[in-house]
């Protein structure tokens, strides 16, 4: 069960009249290592892993919604009022002529979002390394998206959810050492 | 705070045909040097934090655009 708070996690502003980085943008949204992908890998994992590291997959893919929701807002905010020529010069042609300005879950190439993006392997540590590794992919793509947009407003959106997926890669190897660490079981030397 | 970027440098053949960069960065932020973060580390602010994206200064890693200068 889930509290929606109707704001977003972090202040969108876009400055720049630039459709083009809708389209790369896309690839956060609808791409392998995207927030979609985040969110679902993480809430599915949960099931198959111990009680003790349950609330970080929860949590994190909670929040990799609410970055989901901030990267919509910026493709949004960003065709919105763009024309047809315009969105065919940035390369989003095809997209128009499927859906008009609607959104959808692709990649900046326009694959569609798929389930073999993501994995379940019921190995706890197979699952969390692979949950690392998501998070320094998704980080490095969005250093690629800075590098892309001059836009300093868009750029400090990216940057903070850049941030956050250090964070989040952070976290997940705590879950590892939680997991290797034994804890719970008495030590006797 | 030490830097968070490596350098490396890519061979540099006698024929490549575009112009070479000398050098290639890439970043190592500081979740690699943490495998548990310690209790009680310093704090941000809670305006600093918002903006950083994190809580604490240890876990802040600065990017800057590669769209002005170029690199």
């Amino acid at each position: 069960m889930w509290i929606y708070e109707k704001k977003l996690q972090y202040p969108v502003r876009v400055s720049k009249c630039d459709v083009r980085m809708a389209r790369y943008l896309t690839e956060q949204y609808g791409g392998a290592d995207g927030e979609l992908a985040a969110a679902l890998r993480y809430m599915n994992q949960r099931y198959a892993i111990p009680d003790k590291v349950i609330g970080v997959l929860t949590d994190i893919s909670t929040e990799e919604f609410a970055h989901l929701e901030m990267i919509a807002t910026m493709i949004y905010k960003l065709t919105k009022d763009a024309s047809v020529q315009e969105l065919e010069a940035a390369g989003l042609g095809p997209n128009y002529a499927q859906r008009d300005h609607a959104l959808f879950y692709q990649n900046s190439e326009g694959v569609p979002w798929t389930a073999a993006y993501i994995q379940a392997k019921g190995d706890p540590l197979a699952d969390l390394y692979e949950d690392i590794a998501a998070e320094e992919k998704a980080r490095a793509t969005y250093q690629w998206l800075i590098d892309m947009t001059d836009d300093v407003d868009l750029q400090d959106s990216l940057k903070f959810l850049r941030e956050r997926e250090i964070v989040h890669a952070l976290r997940f190897k705590e879950s590892v050492q939680i997991l290797i660490e034994n804890k719970d079981q008495k030590k006797v030397f | 705070m030490e830097s968070q970027e490596r350098v490396y440098y890519p061979f540099r053949g006698p024929f490549d045909p575009c112009p070479p960069v000398p050098c290639k960065t890439f970043v190592v932020p500081p979740n690699q040097f943490i495998n548990f973060q310690p209790p009680n580390l310093p704090q941000f602010s809670l305006p600093e934090a918002l903006r950083a994206g994190t809580l604490w200064p240890a876990l802040f890693s600065p990017y800057e655009s590669k769209s002005k200068g170029g690199k």
